[in-house]
């Protein structure tokens, strides 16, 4: 295995022996690099001051926050900050014409995300603009001169960003500081070699995005001994889209697999884009969120309302598992210590059947749900033959509700009936209160959500989401 | 002497980009974390309470001393001067002593060789704390009667009688909830020792002179050998007013103690726990009106949560005090204010002062009064404006200019208020689920601080024998535009261009005893100061043009980068050159005060205000009444800026004073648990405006001058737009009262969560006939 982490900054190609794995890419640049250019404006990924712009080794351009990334995470990409840009970028330009910067702060981040966008060729209009730029706080400006920056800049021709050369060995190393603490780091390429880790450091934290572990050491100040990523074995960046389902391995990122969610039921569009954001979403993997066990993970209800199944392998051994019942109780789940997940299965909504993946935050944008829920309902003449009803939020685990389902099967599609599931769903649940919501709101809206979807699909013709309004208005 | 007025027409009034745009862009502009680090720098973390209100029994820091890198671990008992960082009442210890009083408090500082050893120390501090009572809410804190200072009252007329004696009358509570600035570039301070005992400060703050002031205090020097130094703050909005202080008399600390270098930055959590916020509100009202819906009584009951020490919650519920009446002539009043004292974080300025939550309340009646009669709230609203005969406010202080009615009819006019009005109650009729919301609310925002002396700033101009130009002013840039706009004020009353002016950064080594940059009041004070400082130059000049070339002083003016004195021309520089040579002094200081201004505090009466800027807002909103997903569709604004300096500049200022208005009222919730720990203290749970949230916006700027003698007849900008959001939030409500038919007041509370919005959907549908 190697121990140096290659890359490019900037174009100019980096080596790094040995990096302390927990050492953020941030700090990297700003305290080793001194290119302070790039900020850190709250290290837990959800401001976008630390936006990089990156190719990954697959050759796909992504925006990063470079704040919970690890350096050995960035092996084999080509990095760009917003030093590499010179200052005449077309994104720089417009932002100084269109007065894009008050206080500057947060004017690098944002400039290295609409770089991004632009090198991936993203749409000029404003909504698009928008998307690009919901993992980007601004206190100063009120956006509108940074969204009018990045529709003139994103019209100018594309730019390209230069891959770096990528080697083909696998990354893994030892790592000794000072005060003899043992750490270490592995990237491996093949499957096997991954379960062999696995087994050989069963108190490893198995890596993908690091969008959730990298809080463990920015906000928790956890050190952790052994990292083994997923992100570069080949047999985990795969998705498979067939005409009845969606594999998606560990390693695939919620950016790659939007396209293919969204073909399978186009409610996952526009949840998808509400999941985190670009940041995220380019970090981030769709398995990652799953074995990650959180009882507020935005996939599972919608995955487990399809009948989604994960596949898991310890060493040599594989087992197929409903994701429903991975899910056990707050904070454990099915999964030995040495198992990891390697893919999982989403099935296409069956023939007929009517599907909706909804989220209740405070904030559209960037937002962990205090409810998400997953609906699967379906009828023949008129009769409710399935349905499948799947809340997170509402309980230590996400939960499917029995009650609300057995309320609903057998009966006819009515909105009497969606009232009847509303009040059994209650009895399956005792959401908690905190900061997100209380539990009564919680509840209120699960049940409300239920009947949104019936509305929606109930044919009437009236309005059912404020999201859809932003036209309406213009008069 | 030269026509200032016509060289202001090339600079001044320009959309000037900011001056450090092109640095921003490229991350070449340096905040404090940015400069390089002097050799063997400290780096610094603070040990914080984790109680709200207790007694500390033992406090054990072994583990912390030997914690690898650790080089010193400094406490209350290690300070040579005053443990005391708070602006005004010596209530804010720099590290708690034997009692904490909020979750978050600081207790002690650990200077190690890196942040990452600085930060892992701070956690293995072992303190034993003695609970006591604590009282976290402001109703927690009525029942216990505490309080920062004796409740105030403004009294016009007889509000009792006329209460009476009104038509019609309604009554309620509102609850407002408060806001954490989430300036982007968190608190920061460096400091640098030096010989005898002299100390230079790099801070992130908007009060470099309270900096200077407080570190001499606290190490028990004069002030003259404390340096504080501000180029630029990530954000300021007046979070780092008097907060700046801990970080920076810390970081001083530890390098008076080692001798060594030492910064200290805050990580995020850290910084909105222990840093203050601006104030929550809980009021009632019980206002008295005639079928007209004009008010003839207000009696207005404010408390607010000021947390456990003074700061500056004297004056900022003096401003809530100053605001209750917004626009409109309230006829008889009484304004009663109560400032609570709770074991929370100590609330501080933010970006309107005080004010919004007092306008909030006004703005509140007005929909209830809308109601209750079955008119447009617009109408009611226009039937209260101050106007001929009624132009006086509760403190004595007349409204004097008449602006408010123009550009409110221009406004109704540009949005086209009155046909989307009628959209929108035929649009509700047809959607059970969805309803929308229309409003117009305006701003007055009075100008000037309301502590008369801080209303004096200074200046000080340097030109180079080559032409070229320093400028120094004790103004701090938060972002705001400031130094480009008090630089066009130099380059245009020289006739040079802004390229041959040079910011420099704001020190008190330049500019003594300055104040703030706060209250809107930064272009007005330091803008006068600089100009006052560039006509002494220039009529040393002037005489010595007029020598050199044998002309009255009246026939020498500057325009276009050159000097005219009658039939000569010269080169600005080419004349600046030869001043020096004939030993003429180039550089000067500037000096300004704001005239007019007197108040009397204790009396509650005067002309606390050297003038109002004025605005103006139509909101739109939608919400969704299964869920209380709400959103601002589209917002129309027309604001006073007087004759602008700079309209970029202020556009900026009005759309993001309106976003984050608008994220205050709507999304931004400080969520404290019973133990008074603040849980959302992260973008990840504390969630300001993204882009997606601007709702389509048209904007525009009155066309007119302030009548006052202000810099260049402009008018302040700063914190009156946030204020225009209210229309936003009332919008919302408007929205709500569409499910009853307009016949139930929502009393809506801020801010309108999802949940408050279904739980006033609620509340409606259960009150409805």
């Amino acid at each position: 295995m190697r121990d140096t982490v290659r890359f490019t900054l900037n174009g100019m190609a980096v080596e790094v022996v040995r990096p302390d794995p927990q050492l953020t890419v941030l700090d990297w640049l700003r305290d080793h690099r001194r290119l302070t250019g790039t900020k850190e404006g709250c290290a837990e990924g959800d401001c976008g001051a630390c936006t990089i712009a990156i190719r990954d080794p697959g050759g796909g351009v992504r925006a990063i926050n470079s704040c919970i990334q690890f350096l050995p995470m960035v092996d084999g990409c080509a990095l760009v900050t917003v030093e590499g840009l010179g200052g005449a970028d077309p994104v720089q330009t417009a932002m100084v014409a269109e007065h894009g910067s008050q206080c500057g702060f947060c004017t690098p981040g944002i400039v290295m995300a609409l770089h991004a966008h632009h090198a991936r060729g993203g749409s000029t209009d404003a909504t698009g603009i928008s998307d690009a730029l919901a993992g980007n706080l601004c206190r100063c400006t009120g956006y509108g001169p940074i969204i009018r920056a990045g529709q003139k800049a994103c019209a100018t021709p594309v730019p390209k960003i230069a891959a770096a050369g990528v080697d083909a060995d696998p990354l893994g190393y030892d790592y000794t500081p000072a005060d003899g603490r043992a750490a270490r780091f592995f990237a491996p390429v093949t499957l096997d070699e991954l379960a062999r880790l696995c087994a050989k450091y069963p108190d490893a934290v198995i890596l993908a995005g690091a969008t959730d572990v990298g809080l463990w050491v920015t906000k928790q100040g956890r050190r952790i001994e052994t990292f083994i990523s997923v992100m570069r074995v080949a047999e985990l960046q795969w998705i498979s889209a067939t005409g009845t389902g969606l594999e998606l391995g560990a390693a695939v990122r919620y950016a790659d697999a939007h396209e293919a969610l969204a073909r399978l039921h186009p409610s996952f569009n526009g949840y998808i884009r509400r999941l985190g954001a670009v940041q995220v979403r380019d970090g981030g993997t769709v398995v990652g969120n799953i074995a990650n066990g959180s009882p507020i993970g935005d996939m599972p209800p919608a995955l487990i309302a399809l009948g989604a199944t994960i596949r898991l392998r310890k060493g040599k051994a594989e087992r197929t598992l409903p994701l429903e019942k991975f899910f056990i109780d707050y904070g454990k789940q099915d999964r030995a210590a040495d198992e990891i997940i390697t893919h999982v299965s989403i099935p296409a909504p069956p023939r007929g059947a009517l599907f909706a993946a909804e989220k209740i935050s405070k904030r559209f944008e960037q937002d962990i749900s205090a409810v998400s829920a997953g609906f699967l309902v379906r009828a023949e003449r008129g009769i409710v033959v399935e349905a499948r009803v799947a809340y997170g939020g509402m309980a230590g685990v996400p939960k499917r509700t029995a009650a609300a389902e057995a309320a609903l099967t057998g009966k006819p599609w009515t909105e009497a009936s969606v009232r009847g599931a509303m009040i059994a769903l209650a009895s399956d649940f005792k959401p908690l209160s905190d900061w997100r919501a209380s539990g009564a709101y919680r509840l209120e809206s699960a049940q409300n959500l239920l009947l949104r979807f019936f509305l929606e699909n109930s044919g009437g013709a009236f309005a059912t989401r404020v999201l859809d309004l932003a036209s309406v208005a213009h008069g | 002497m030269a026509d200032a007025n016509s060289a202001n027409e090339n600079v001044t009034g320009a959309g000037i980009a900011h001056d450090s745009a092109e640095k921003h862009v490229s991350g070449r502009a340096l905040y404090i974390d940015d400069m390089p680090e002097p050799k063997g720098l400290l780096h610094l973390a603070i040990g914080m309470s984790t109680k709200a209100h207790a007694r500390i029994s033992k406090l054990d820091l072994d583990a912390v001393r030997s914690a690898p890198g650790v080089v010193t671990v400094l406490t209350a008992a290690d300070i040579p001067g005053k443990n005391d960082v708070s602006p005004i009442a010596g209530d804010d210890p720099l590290f708690a002593d034997g009692l904490v009083q909020y979750h978050g408090q600081s207790i002690f500082a650990v200077a190690a060789e890196t942040r990452d050893a600085a930060r892992r120390a701070a956690r293995l501090a072992k303190v034993d704390y003695q609970d006591l009572p604590a009282n976290l809410t402001i109703a927690d804190a009525r029942k216990a009667e505490t309080v920062i200072e004796k409740a105030r009252a403004f009294r016009m007329g007889d509000a009792a009688a006329e209460l009476t004696k009104a038509p019609r009358r309604i009554k309620g509570t509102l609850e407002i909830g408060g806001q954490d600035h989430f300036y982007l570039e968190g608190h920061v301070a460096m400091a640098v020792p030096g010989e005898d005992g002299d100390i230079t400060v790099y801070s992130s703050t908007q009060n470099p002179t309270e900096m200077q002031v407080v570190i001499g205090h606290v190490l028990h020097r004069p002030s003259h050998s404390v340096i504080c130094e501000v180029r630029r703050m990530g954000g300021g909005f007046g979070g780092k007013e008097t907060q700046s202080a801990l970080i920076a008399a810390a970081a001083a600390l530890v390098a008076a103690k080692t001798g060594r270098p030492a910064k200290l930055r805050l990580d995020r959590d850290d910084d909105m726990v222990m840093t203050g916020k601006r104030h929550d509100f809980e009021v009632s009202y019980d206002i008295g009106f005639d079928d007209d819906g004009r008010i003839r009584a207000a009696d207005i009951d404010l408390a607010s949560r000021c947390g456990y020490s003074a700061d500056l919650s004297m004056a900022i519920n003096d401003r809530a005090m100053f605001h209750s009446d917004n626009a409109y002539f309230l006829n008889s009043a009484r304004i009663v204010s109560h400032r609570f004292r709770t074991h929370t974080v100590s609330n501080t300025a933010f970006r309107g002062f005080g004010g919004p939550q007092g306008m909030m309340v006004i703005e509140r009646a007005m929909d209830e009064i809308a109601i209750a009669l079955g008119k447009d709230p617009l109408d009611v609203r226009v039937a209260n404006l101050y106007g001929e005969g009624r132009d006086e406010t509760p403190y004595g202080q007349r409204v004097e200019e008449r602006i408010i009615g123009p550009m409110i009819e221009a406004l109704e006019k540009s949005s086209k208020y009155r046909a989307r009005r009628e959209a929108i109650r035929k649009w509700n009729a047809g959607n059970r689920y969805i309803k929308r919301g229309l409003s117009l609310t305006p701003v007055k925002f009075g100008i000037s601080f309301t502590a008369t002396h801080l209303n004096q700033a200074g200046a000080l101009v340097h030109v180079y024998a080559d032409g070229s130009v320093q400028l120094n002013h004790g103004g701090t840039e938060m972002g705001q535009g400031l130094m480009v706009k008090v630089a066009q004020v130099v380059a245009a009353e020289f006739a040079i261009p802004l390229s041959a002016i040079r910011i420099m950064a704001t020190s008190t080594a330049k500019v003594p005893n300055t104040s703030a940059t706060a209250a809107s009041a930064g272009t007005d004070l330091n803008g006068m100061a600089a100009r006052e400082a560039a006509k002494t130059i220039k009529d040393r000049l002037i005489a010595f043009a007029a020598q050199k070339f044998s002309v009255d002083e009246a026939e020498v003016s500057f325009a276009a980068g050159r000097v005219l004195a009658g039939p000569h021309s010269i080169a600005f520089a080419d004349l600046t050159q030869a001043a020096y040579f004939a030993r003429v002094g180039l550089s000067a200081t500037g000096y300004y005060k704001t005239p007019k201004i007197a108040w009397d505090r204790e009396a509650g009466r005067g002309r606390p205000f050297f003038y109002y800027a004025w605005g103006a807002a139509v909101s739109e909103a939608a919400i969704d009444t299964l869920t209380g997903e709400n959103r601002i569709l589209r917002v129309d604004i027309l604001h006073d800026c007087g004759r602008s300096l700079n309209p970029a500049i202020d556009l900026g200022q009005i759309e993001g004073g309106f976003i984050q208005g608008m994220g205050w009222l709507t999304t931004e919730e400080l969520w404290f648990d019973d133990k008074g720990r603040l849980r959302t203290h992260a973008p990840s749970t504390y969630k300001i405006p993204v882009a997606g949230d601007r709702p389509e916006m048209h904007i525009a700027l009155w066309d007119g001058e302030n009548p006052e003698d202000a810099i260049y007849r402009s008018k302040a900008v700063g914190e009156p737009p946030l204020m225009l959001a209210i229309s936003a939030f009332s919008a919302i409500s408007d929205a709500i009262a569409a499910v009853g038919e307009y016949k139930i007041a929502p009393r809506l509370d801020a801010p309108a969560t999802p949940e408050r919005v279904l739980a006033a959907v609620n509340r409606v549908r259960k009150v409805a006939p």
